[in-house]
């Protein structure tokens, strides 16, 4: 039809590795609604041969034969769409599940810097409702078109069958209505696309104004979200409307038409007539067949809304599964020695895809080595890139230049999972998920939250005991329902310390190779901290370690400290030799600028 | 939860079941239409209207084959007459024309108005479900994820979209098209609408099955749908974790799981529905074969024309077109009720922490807080403040000292009104924070936490949380009081440089800063610190604290500190343990003494060196 421009093909036939498997069953339940099409075609030429024939001689036999064979039709008709409901049913909803899985597990292997970059409503939106549409379209719309343009190619030519003239007349007076259909689909197709967007949008303001409820309850600020949410659904509701504009006048121009031929074919039918040109039958049989057509004509319509909408859903989607997974894979990976631990940083550059082309490097050549069992501090400004230096620990972001070498291999030719099974971290921000206590401390060690057997079992809650008792996360026990206490989602409910310690714990539980943290211990208590810090020394004495610290304690930690600043690592040594030498250290870690300061009458009372 | 006299369904207690008692149901369903009606209520001119050009235009079209058996029975005749009579023709045919325009026109003017409706009642309702949820207490926040908030959102509106857009229109043209049709009908011939009446006895028995079934498939299908939210939030959210600690694998199983339990309850559905419209057809076909046979007979008796016969078979036949309609009109209304009960439980949860009914003004607030005997616990039973007294005098700077759980953080949001105490009274200047309207306690009390989260936007954007109609001077001079003016500088486009999502383009202390310089934008009365500084270098902390002395100044502070560096601009230290006061004096007081705090400073003093 009016929508087969071959661009809308090409891209709706993107869909095939998803449908591959149920083409059999489309193709049947397409053949089926095919079949119902001309038994429902077929009920109106019994019809006309009733009146034209029994009813004219008054043969009543003929009459209940003719009867009962359209009552046959009409139970087959029943049965054919019954069978072409069951027929595509799988496809539509297999397909559905498998784009679903495809891009949760697609998005999740994406780099971190894709999800920097997108918002996640938008994600989402294509997650959710878009592979909807598509389903939708599968199942119903593809469907329905391809049915529905037989229908009324073979209604078509039934009408010449009928009689040429009119049959004639009455496809002349239609074509306009490829026409409005055309202009239609260009259109529609724009609305269509905004629409998904901003529904994206609206989904983005949701989950920020939820995610950001705390700074939005502390501020009493719920009305600038209130704002910024109007504004997105506003401008949804005004697209939704165009849209409504949209169809409605391709509604009216395709009624009209409709209305013109009808009435022109009407005219000629009864002229027809009375010269004996036709039967009264045939001239039935003509216009019920074009009230067989009705139907598939004015759905053509909402078809194409389907289709259009399918269609940029399907773009939508494939943005996302188009986008390269740029962490990638080595293609012949390299196995780390059983007892690694030095990682070296060599010459690393780095900057964030995104960041404007005038501004430097944030790593211009930065280069470290850790020591098998050494603990390492890194030290630098705020913003200084401390966070982003880890985080190339581990690949989530990969380096621009220059290499990281775990036992001087690069670990871009590990295997991801085995490095990340060998480098562990523990992030500022603690993210834990809406799972168990225990799973979340668990989470990088599978095979203990899910063990095989009691040994096994044993085996998980030592090492769960251990990590937790490390980290001073023993109020874990405490809570309603201990280790199994479901934590709400980001551990809401939890304190920003408890979710710290839970964090840690869950580095710990890896006994990795290198152990990664991320200013580990920000938010916890003078008291808390020197405990986490004198357990933490046990693992650390022989744990490769990489730690961000913002305060002298956490760097007494460690064995040596690195400074880092200007994108590169401005000196290396302990904390007693840094701070006889190093003004920039004394600068940023000693409390020497504020001691004084604060406690002078202190200090005379004191004394 | 609201206590209810009828089973615990109130509110989102019961979103996991699918299974309720007659009771609960009717509960449930109560509760859907209810809302259903509060939404309808406004726009109930628009669906007047919206009903008028939909009875206008099935009129016009159900005027089709009548107009055909004029023609045959009347046009046909006069002009195969003797005269050649084109009168009857050209009225017939101009009829014809005239009314399927006419019916194009209006069923066009009905889309639109249609599309208005919907979009009005679904932009009603988002903005209900988005202001109710920034009301909803913490609490409520807490034990809610936030992707079930996300999925009534998103695709329980979807939901109602579909059936606004599509389900009303098939109902009220589908039961329309029957009647016009059934009055047709009956006017041309009463006697072929005794075989269509008979049927609808069992097409009743048939629907009130499939109602039933597919309500539970359809609330199954809701549940899951939300589940798949959660995880996909979940998952997307903490994506750096995820990949950290090698989770894909494992969220693949069980997001998989979770597609599988949705298709199921998806085949589910459409299976039903496979079973009701096919049983609809062949019920259909059946009548007008009867209508056929009987009428058929008649005509042979000559009791009836031939013409008469076809339209009546022609009628028949259309009455049960939109018993399709209907039947997918109805399997939308089950759909989108299934909806409705999962929003109108979110809309029904009540904010723990109400706003006052007739709150006492405070137009000048000075900043005294006062801990009335105040008692507090997030799990009943275990109380985090057991009994709590605090006068806070206006003006001072009071650091929170004290192990993590010793409830501090709890103390600064009962300031904040994150939650009300369970017994006892929290007091600003004298007066119950629960008689002060929201605007005057924010306006008065500002609460900054270590989680310093910022919204998608520009720097100046996120500051204007702090002060709406904050100008650019104010906005910079914040700024540089906490420190954050260098930075902001070298970003991309200074002030106006997008943030990026969740503040991903800074760092954690970068985001600190921001989020203190909003709090002091804000110039509250009353400032709450909850580790406001936990994330800065010492350099960047030090700056900050170098300003604090300013920025406090005639200003009530509650600072939560591990850093004791920040005690040193308090006038007042307490400490706390287990939820109650164990040490209170001035800092000096409290470090030349033998308790706690003079152990905890010593620790701290020697972990500078």
């Amino acid at each position: 039809m009016t929508n087969s421009r071959p661009r809308t093909i090409a891209a709706l036939a993107r869909v095939h590795p998803y449908v591959k498997g149920s083409y059999t069953r489309l193709i049947l339940g397409i053949v089926g609604s095919i079949i119902g099409a001309l038994v429902t075609m077929s009920i109106p030429v019994v019809l006309s041969w009733i009146v034209d024939v029994p009813l004219a001689t008054g043969d009543p036999e003929q009459v209940v034969m003719a009867v009962a064979l359209i009552a046959a039709l009409g139970v087959f008709e029943a049965g054919l769409v019954a069978i072409r409901r069951w027929l595509v049913l799988k496809p539509g909803t297999h397909v559905d599940g498998k784009m679903r899985t495809a891009i949760h597990n697609h998005l999740q292997r994406l780099p971190v810097a894709f999800h920097d970059k997108w918002q996640s409503g938008q994600l989402l939106s294509r997650a959710m409702s878009d592979i909807s549409t598509i389903r939708r379209w599968i199942s119903f719309g593809f469907v329905m078109l391809t049915v529905n343009v037989i229908t009324i190619v073979i209604g078509f030519t039934m009408l010449f069958v009928w009689n040429p003239v009119l049959g004639a007349v009455f496809t002349l007076l239609s074509l306009p209505m490829f026409y409005f259909g055309v202009r239609f689909q260009f259109r529609y197709r724009i609305l269509a696309r905004a629409s998904q967007d901003q529904s994206g949008d609206v989904a983005t303001s949701v989950e920020e104004s939820v995610h950001g409820i705390r700074v939005l309850k502390a501020f009493g600020r719920s009305a600038f979200a209130l704002d910024g949410f109007f504004d997105r659904a506003d401008r949804l509701r005004e697209t939704e409307l165009n849209k409504g504009r949209a169809s409605g006048n391709l509604a009216l121009s395709l009624g009209a038409s409709q209305a013109v031929a009808y009435g022109a074919s009407l005219f000629v039918g009864i002229y027809l007539a009375s010269t004996g040109a036709i039967t009264v039958g045939t001239m039935f049989a003509f216009f019920t067949t074009v009230a067989v057509l009705r139907w598939p004509i004015d759905s053509i319509g909402f078809l194409m809304q389907l289709t259009i909408d399918a269609r940029s859903a399907l773009d939508r989607f494939f943005e996302v599964m188009s986008e390269p997974v740029v962490v990638n894979e080595a293609e012949n990976p390299v196995a780390l020695p059983a007892q690694s631990g030095a990682l070296t940083f060599e010459n690393v550059h780095f900057r964030f895809a995104e960041s404007s082309t005038e501004s430097p490097d944030l790593f211009r050549g930065v280069n470290l080595e850790v020591r098998p069992g050494e603990t390492m501090a890194i030290v630098g400004l705020t913003g200084s890139g401390k966070t982003t230096l880890t985080a190339l620990t581990t690949r989530l972001y990969d380096v621009t230049r220059g290499r990281i070498l775990i036992d001087g291999i690069d670990i871009r030719d590990v295997r991801l999972t085995e490095l990340r099974e060998r480098v562990s971290m523990a992030f500022e921000d603690a993210t834990l998920f809406s799972v168990t206590v225990r799973e979340n401390v668990l989470l990088g060690r599978p095979d203990l939250s899910d063990p095989i057997d009691e040994v096994a079992r044993d085996r998980a809650e030592t090492l769960l005991a251990q990590a937790l008792d490390i980290a001073q996360a023993d109020f874990v026990y405490a809570l309603p329902n201990g280790l199994d206490t479901k934590i709400g989602e980001e551990g809401l409910s939890l304190s920003g310390g408890q979710r710290q310690r839970l964090a840690l714990a869950r580095a710990i539980v890896t006994a990795p190779a290198v152990l990664v943290l991320d200013d580990p211990l920000s938010a916890l208590d003078v008291t808390t901290e020197a405990q986490v810090e004198a357990a933490l020394r046990r693992v650390l004495a022989t744990t490769t370690a990489l730690v961000v610290a913002h305060r002298p304690s956490t760097v007494m930690l460690a064995d040596r400290v690195a400074v880092l600043n200007d994108g590169v690592i401005a000196d290396v040594g302990t904390h007693a030799e840094l701070l006889a030498r190093s003004a920039l250290y004394r600068h940023i870690i000693s409390s020497e600028g504020d001691a004084p300061r604060i406690l002078p009458e202190i200090e005379v009372i004191t004394s | 939860m609201s206590k209810q006299p009828e089973p615990n369904v109130s509110g989102v207690a019961s979103e996991e079941r699918s299974d309720f008692t007659r009771a609960e149901n009717r509960r449930l369903r109560q509760r859907s239409l209810r809302l259903f009606g509060e939404l309808t209520k406004p726009v109930r001119w628009r669906i007047a209207l919206t009903g008028v050009l939909v009875v206008l235009g099935t009129m016009t079209s159900v005027a089709g084959p009548a107009l055909l058996a004029v023609g045959i029975d009347q046009a046909l005749p006069a002009l195969s007459g003797p005269d050649r009579d084109w009168l009857p023709t050209l009225l017939v045919v101009g009829a014809y024309i005239t009314s399927g325009v006419l019916g194009g026109v209006l069923i066009s003017a009905y889309m639109r108005s249609s599309a208005k409706l919907s979009q009005a009642i679904l932009f009603t309702l988002r903005m209900r479900v988005f202001r109710h949820t920034q009301k909803l207490s913490m609490s409520f926040h807490e034990s809610y994820t936030s992707g079930k908030i996300i999925a009534r959102q998103t695709s329980d509106l979807d939901t109602l979209r579909e059936f606004l857009d599509s389900g009303i229109e098939k109902l009220v043209s589908g039961v329309l098209y029957m009647a016009f049709t059934a009055i047709a009908l009956i006017v041309l011939d009463p006697q072929s609408m005794i075989p269509v009446l008979v049927s609808f006895v069992p097409v009743f028995f048939f629907a009130w099955w499939f109602s039933n079934s597919s309500k539970r498939a359809f609330r199954i299908s809701r549940v899951y749908s939300a589940r798949l939210i959660v995880q996909f939030v979940e998952t997307m959210t903490g994506i750096r974790a995820v990949k950290a600690f090698r989770r894909e694998d494992h969220n693949e199983q069980t997001y998989g799981a979770q597609v599988d339990n949705y298709r199921y309850a998806n085949q589910k559905v459409i299976s039903l529905f496979g079973i009701f419209d096919p049983g609809l057809k062949l019920m259909a076909n059946i009548v007008m074969a009867i209508v056929l046979l009987l009428g058929a007979f008649r005509v042979l008796e000559g009791a009836m024309e031939v013409g008469i016969l076809l339209a009546a078979v022609l009628y028949v036949r259309r009455i049960y077109d939109p018993v399709n309609d209907l039947a997918m009109f109805y399997n939308s209304l089950q759909s989108a009720t299934s909806a409705l009960e999962k929003i109108s439980g979110v809309l029904e949860e009540e904010p723990r922490v109400r706003s006052a009914e007739t709150p006492v003004a405070l137009p000048r607030v000075a900043g005294a807080l006062d801990f009335d005997q105040v008692s507090f616990s997030y799990v009943h039973g275990r109380p985090v403040l057991p009994n709590l007294d605090l006068h806070i005098p206006a003006g001072q700077i009071v650091a929170l000292v004290g192990t993590t759980g010793a409830g501090k953080s709890t103390l600064a949001k009962l300031i904040a009104r994150f939650y009300d105490p369970d017994a006892g009274r929290v007091q600003l200047d004298g007066v119950d924070l629960r008689e002060l309207s929201n605007e005057d306690l924010r306006r008065a009390v500002v609460m900054v936490t270590q989680e310093a989260y910022l919204f998608s936007g520009t720097v100046i954007e996120n500051m204007r949380i702090g002060k709406p109609d904050a100008n650019l001077d104010e906005i910079e001079s914040a700024a540089r009081a906490v420190g954050a003016h260098e930075f902001i500088m070298s970003l991309p486009d200074g002030y106006d440089t997008d943030v990026n999502k969740r503040g991903g383009r800074l760092s954690s202390g970068q985001r600190q800063l921001l989020s203190f310089a909003r709090a002091f934008l804000a110039d509250p009365r009353v400032l709450i610190l909850d580790e406001a500084t936990a994330s800065l270098d010492i350099p960047s902390e030090r700056l900050v604290q170098h300003g604090l002395k300013t920025l406090l100044a005639d200003r009530t502070a509650i600072i939560i500190a591990h850093r004791l560096s920040t005690v040193a601009i308090a006038d007042r230290v307490i400490v706390m343990e287990h939820g109650e006061i164990i040490e209170d004096g001035t800092p000096a007081e409290l470090i030349s003494g033998a308790g706690k705090f003079a152990t905890l400073h010593a620790a701290w003093r020697e972990s500078l060196a």
